[in-house]
């Protein structure tokens, strides 16, 4: 399996160490050791959906609830949740944290993910929702930290992009 | 049945648990009944009430969440019924209200009007109590049930597709929001 291990470990401690205690996803080939870690790991609570708009509002029950989530799904699964985001997460003001891999973009081989790669960036920026590339293992954790204060401060959905050059190994 | 009487029916229990309700005539009924700080009205993202509800029920544990949630919503979530019995929480109760049309939109009808079966779906979806009630009796029977039991409860109650005179809410939505969440991180704590 080429998704890094290593920095699928790097991510996973990172996530732990900003307190979030809930994960949503459904799962795609980047994802794999994350979800595993998840499942895994008695303090965390994983939901498996069968479409990732359900997460935005399992999310925004367990924010509610004053429990720090995070979404975790493939960028298409962004443009699946998009009524979500805009309809509860940023109607109600819901700092909404959410792990995306970055599928179809610079290196992508597979023709299919090419057009949601083309549109993630855009569709973010039209949605007018701050986000940041992951890329290095050393810096995720500050990265990710950095996302969660933006996003409890501001009360909006955060987005992090999982980049090919952290989760794949060639 | 009129959905206005069976949620007057279960008034006095519902106002002691977490609901979430959806958008139109459900909120306002159950406001004009009585708002409490553990009423959550979603007035918009038609289907995720019910994907709230658990996210809710599994961050508060030893609260009792109900969510009244209705066809055309359901119809526009069904993945949601599968999930909801695949971590089938023990303290959420997912109430369905099915009044075979978008009422609130213009009354236009929805599949259950045509053979649609909710409680069929629910069933089949792995939910292991899913229950009729569509008369008061039935509905107070079954809620209370549902309350007591230590298990995902979901209950399909049809009714009739009438809603209020006024669909008028004197809370605006962002009062909702932060008083529930308010509420609930103090129930969290307590």
């Amino acid at each position: 399996m080429p998704v890094s291990v290593k920095n699928s470990e790097a991510l996973y401690a990172a996530l732990k160490s900003a307190g979030i205690s809930l994960i949503s996803a459904l799962p795609e080939t980047w994802l794999v050791h994350l979800m595993r870690m998840a499942d895994d790991d008695p303090e965390m609570t994983l939901i498996r959906l069968n479409k990732e708009e359900e997460g935005v509002g399992i999310s925004v029950g367990a924010h509610f609830a004053g429990r720090k989530s995070a979404m975790m799904m493939q960028n298409h699964g962004l443009l699946t949740s998009i009524n979500g985001i805009v309809s509860v997460a940023q109607l109600y003001r819901v700092p909404l944290l959410m792990f995306i891999s970055y599928r179809g973009e610079m290196g992508e081989r597979d023709p299919w993910q090419t057009e949601g790669g083309r549109v993630t960036e855009p569709v973010l920026q039209a949605l007018g929702i701050a986000y940041h590339n992951l890329s290095d293992p050393a810096t995720v954790a500050h990265e990710i930290e950095q996302a969660q204060t933006l996003a409890q401060s501001s009360l909006r959905p955060v987005a992090l992009l999982l980049t090919r050059d952290l989760m794949w190994e060639e | 049945m009129l959905r206005e009487k069976a949620l007057k029916a279960v008034y006095p229990r519902l106002k002691d648990q977490v609901v979430v309700t959806i958008m139109g005539a459900v909120a306002v009924e159950l406001y004009n009944l009585g708002h409490q700080p553990n009423f959550f009205y979603l007035e918009h993202g038609m289907g995720l009430a019910s994907s709230m509800g658990l996210g809710l029920a599994v961050s508060l544990p030893n609260e009792k969440v109900t969510v009244l949630d209705g066809d055309g919503s359901v119809l526009m979530n069904l993945g949601s019924l599968s999930t909801l019995a695949r971590y089938r929480p023990p303290n959420l109760t997912h109430w369905i209200f099915d009044n075979e049309s978008l009422l609130s939109v213009g009354g236009f009808p929805t599949a259950t009007g045509s053979g649609t079966d909710l409680a069929g779906i629910a069933e089949k979806a792995g939910a292991e109590h899913v229950v009729l009630a569509d008369t008061i009796e039935a509905v107070e029977e079954a809620f209370a049930e549902a309350s007591e039991r230590n298990g995902l409860s979901i209950i399909v109650s049809k009714v009739e597709a009438v809603g209020p005179a006024s669909f008028a809410m004197d809370i605006s939505l962002l009062e909702n929001r932060f008083e529930f969440a308010r509420h609930l991180q103090g129930l969290a704590n307590g």
